[in-house]
């Protein structure tokens, strides 16, 4: 009962985040409609047993990426809104067309194995503890770990080298590219 | 009436298909960038929920590894907005139409 309660709850804040952070003009609310997001993620996370997961989301995407985020949104620039004057005449309905297609496909076609098959939670429950991940993490998945190491490190050169890269050659403005 | 794992998965569909839907409508390159993250986020929560599902704790190691994988793409991605915006001072994608000749 409790389970429901708090799914409820926070399915409609994350539904809620979701479509401001797609409708908000301006991006600052979009970043905080994404943060209302992430967090109920983590509520979802402890609901389903996976402690450490909902750690890590709190952590890693409401602390640090959203913090890039809004800072890139400041650097960018707050104040100034998006030209909303659509270049391409018919393409916002038919994206909202498309999605609410999407959203009836994807229902409709898996509807049957979720909202009968599954029935109410049957498997074994597994505690996702720090101690529990990481057996699994640094035993069977050894290699795929260091593969993610490889990439944050590659990761982390890329930016670099874009920092630098973009700087470099004068800026050279022509005619038809000028701030709009 | 309890929480089904088919709950979880059809908020989890519309999550995405929100994310999608942001990616379509937008122009401003970073909100188009949260959408990714949104369309990740709802992905993950298949993740968890079919693991607890199906008793396995894979199901959150893969959440574990999107993550990784989601935080380099966001520095990387957010490095190229920067410097996109350092040449053409914008953030609209429609702005950026140098390579169509």
């Amino acid at each position: 009962m409790t389970e429901t309660v708090v799914f409820a709850v926070f399915a409609i804040a994350a539904i809620a985040g979701g479509l401001v952070m797609v409708g908000a003009r301006n991006p600052v609310y979009s970043a905080m409609g994404l943060l209302t997001t992430m967090f109920s993620m983590a509520v979802f996370y402890v609901l389903n047993d996976a402690h450490f997961v909902a750690a890590v989301q709190v952590i890693v995407y409401a602390g640090a990426v959203m913090t890039l985020f809004l800072f890139v949104i400041m650097l960018i620039g707050v104040d100034r809104e998006d030209d909303r004057t659509e270049r391409l005449p018919r393409q916002r309905p038919l994206a909202l067309l498309l999605g609410l297609g999407l959203l009836a496909l994807v229902l409709v076609a898996a509807r049957a194995a979720w909202i009968t098959g599954f029935g109410i939670f049957t498997g074994s429950p597994v505690n996702g503890t720090i101690e529990n991940v990481a057996d699994e993490l640094f035993g069977t998945w050894m290699i795929p770990f260091q593969a993610t190491v490889l990439l944050l490190t590659i990761a982390a050169v890329g930016t670099v080298a874009l920092a630098q890269f973009g700087s470099r050659p004068p800026r050279v403005r022509s005619q038809n590219e000028g701030p709009q | 009436m309890t929480v089904t794992p088919g709950w979880y998965m059809a908020l989890a569909a519309v999550l995405f298909v929100i994310g999608a839907t942001g990616i379509l409508v937008r122009r401003n390159a970073l909100i188009m960038f949260m959408s990714i993250e949104l369309m990740l986020n709802a992905v993950n929560l298949t993740f968890v929920a079919a693991g607890r599902q199906l008793g396995l704790i894979e199901g959150q190691l893969a959440v574990l590894f999107v993550v990784v994988v989601a935080a380099a793409e966001v520095t990387v991605g957010l490095a190229i907005i920067v410097a996109v915006f350092r040449r053409r001072a914008t953030a609209s994608v429609d702005e950026l139409s140098g390579m169509k000749g």
